[in-house]
């Protein structure tokens, strides 16, 4: 992985190598290089085939980091590309010309992160929640609990106990 | 006389790529496959725009299982999202507690004692043949062969005897966690097993015979459903998918995880990759589940310890890092990728599920131009379980 990230790196300004496991890394992009990156990758080193497409939100950061994860099955090795794109207004370039699959992924961090694709099929098209007007809900700003509590309401009769409380009492009983 | 398609009455293309159907002309009719239908796998739906009896455009609509896992998670110790996890994918569950619990294990530096491993592996073998053979029944019901389904029924729930007197449960285990797995083998467990093996055996011979022999089946089944092999990777296509079309994906043997590089197998191929294919080499992959957990039984350690010791698990946290760890499920590539940040809680799941392309990308594509009496059957060979779409 190392030799690769040393090819890659001659072309293109990247973060550092991180090596999760002898064939797993992981390393940082600027967004703009991201499709020449995915290109070389997918053309030249044999990631032909895109696993995922996800994000992380680093909400004390004010930044969304989106992995591109791919593979290369001869080489039985993966490469993860993480591009920080600001959270605010965040827009990233649709790379579904590249892999037609990311049009679904990118779908779905439109609907769940707020992040939005321009280009990309029927991007804004409802993709899992119906009429959701309020914060994306996979956002860390999305409170789960609070959302449930003020949309639902408990069925009488119900007895609920605090979790880490059952489970300590569980698990370590005495307090040991 | 060859059959000459008469595509006159298609829709043409607008700019954008879209199809310009005009469904105030009356010559086309859009028509819902589900949720609710019984040519239809699991909640999910396809809005199909017909013209005549022929499909012209299909969306796939999801939605109807979103429980939010990911989200859930994102509140939950790394303990609590054990039991979780496993009901991200109902028919076969154990892939996400292995997924899961290696990625955990892999950030937090514990390794796995040698002989849980073998016991993971035998588990996630037995789950593929109950995928499978409630695959075998879908596929055979969705062309009309309906007793196929009761036999792979009635064997799939001697396995999940085993699953039982194995994990205490029948369908979501909660064996594999962090560290290892729960508990040993049960005395007689291979005697057992042995028996349901040769009855599964017995079994596939028959489904062997009245389905992969049948005229009607064969018919309706060859040629449909193609994929192409310059598809399979700009498509994300894995698992028996992809081996149909002659393309050995097959994590097992590509990036051996647990005690696979131990064992004897090579992975099914296939050649003409339609739907008679796909469900040949299912076949012939559970054929080989089955030698696999003899081996297993075989050659596995039955002393030794089948769980790492854990630290306080309710004050449990992992140093800041991410990973991905994949296996190969009976769909396909399942993984899940986990980032953590130092606190208690996983800072971020995204669950890797097989059908998140094979049902959505891969699906629309395929099924332009197929008859709207074929849709149920090529959704059932790819082999879709729609709650690992949306978690």
């Amino acid at each position: 992985m190392r030799e690769l990230h040393a090819r890659l790196k001659q072309l293109f300004p990247l973060g550092e190598l991180t090596e999760q496991r002898p064939n797993l890394a992981f390393v940082t992009v600027p967004a703009e290089f991201l499709r020449p990156a995915l290109l070389h990758l997918r053309d030249r080193e044999g990631f032909t085939h895109l696993v995922l497409l996800t994000a992380v939100d680093w909400i004390e950061d004010g930044q969304f980091q989106l992995t591109y994860l791919l593979s290369n099955r001869t080489q039985a090795c993966d490469i993860g590309l993480r591009v920080m794109i600001p959270r605010d207004g965040a827009t990233m370039e649709s790379i579904h010309e590249v892999w037609p699959t990311a049009a679904t992924y990118q779908r779905e961090l439109r609907e769940m992160f707020g992040i939005d694709f321009p280009g990309s099929p029927r991007v804004n098209d409802e993709f899992i929640l119906e009429g959701w007007v309020d914060v994306p809900p996979y956002r860390r700003d999305f409170d789960t609990k609070k959302f449930a509590e003020e949309n639902f309401s408990q069925r009488p009769g119900r007895v609920t106990t605090d979790p880490a409380t059952h489970m300590k009492e569980k698990l370590y009983p005495g307090g040991a | 006389m060859t059959y000459v398609p008469d595509r006159s009455q298609y829709p043409a293309k607008k700019a954008d790529g879209t199809l310009d159907i005009d469904l105030a002309s009356g010559k086309y009719l859009k028509l819902w496959q589900g949720p609710q239908h019984p040519g239809i796998t699991g909640n999910m739906s396809v809005e199909l725009t017909v013209c005549g009896d022929e499909v012209v455009e299909g969306k796939t609509h999801v939605g109807y299982l979103h429980r939010g896992f990911e989200k859930l998670m994102e509140r939950r110790t790394f303990i609590q999202c054990f039991p979780i996890v496993c009901r991200v994918c109902v028919p076969e569950p154990d892939f996400n507690e292995y997924c899961f619990a290696a990625a955990v294990e892999e950030l937090a530096g514990i390794e796995a004692p040698e002989r849980a491993n073998w016991i993971r592996t035998l588990i996630l073998e037995m789950g593929r043949i109950n995928s499978y053979m409630m695959y075998l029944g879908g596929q055979a019901g969705a062309f009309g062969l309906g007793v196929i389904g009761q036999w792979t029924t009635y064997v799939r729930d001697l396995m999940l005897d085993r699953f039982e007197e194995l994990t205490g449960a029948r369908i979501y285990h909660m064996f594999i966690l962090p560290g290892g797995v729960r508990d040993v083998l049960p005395d007689g467990f291979d005697q057992r097993m042995e028996e349901t093996l040769r009855e599964i055996e017995r079994t596939m011979q028959d489904v062997h015979d009245v389905m992969f022999c049948n005229a009607v089946f064969k018919k309706r089944a060859v040629g449909q459903g193609y994929i192409d092999p310059a598809l399979v990777d700009s498509y994300g296509v894995t698992g028996p998918n992809a081996r149909a079309a002659g393309i050995a994906k097959d994590v097992r043997k590509n990036q051996p995880y647990l005690v696979y590089p131990q064992l004897d197998f090579e992975p099914v191929i296939g050649k003409d990759s339609d739907i008679y294919t796909r469900a040949d080499v299912r076949r012939r992959d559970l054929l080989m589940s089955v030698d696999l957990i003899r081996q297993l039984l075989a050659k596995m350690p039955r002393t030794g310890p089948v769980m790492a010791k854990l630290p306080n698990v309710l004050h449990w946290k992992i140093p800041r890092g991410e990973t991905y760890i994949r296996g190969e499920c009976s769909r396909g590539e399942y993984g899940y990728y986990l980032v953590t940040d130092g606190s208690g809680y996983p800072r971020r799941v995204n669950v890797r599920g097989p059908s998140y392309t094979h049902a959505m990308a891969l699906l629309e594509r395929l099924i332009v131009n197929i008859n709207i009496s074929d849709v149920a059957g090529l959704m059932v060979s790819l082999h879709t379980y729609p709650p690992e779409i949306e978690r």
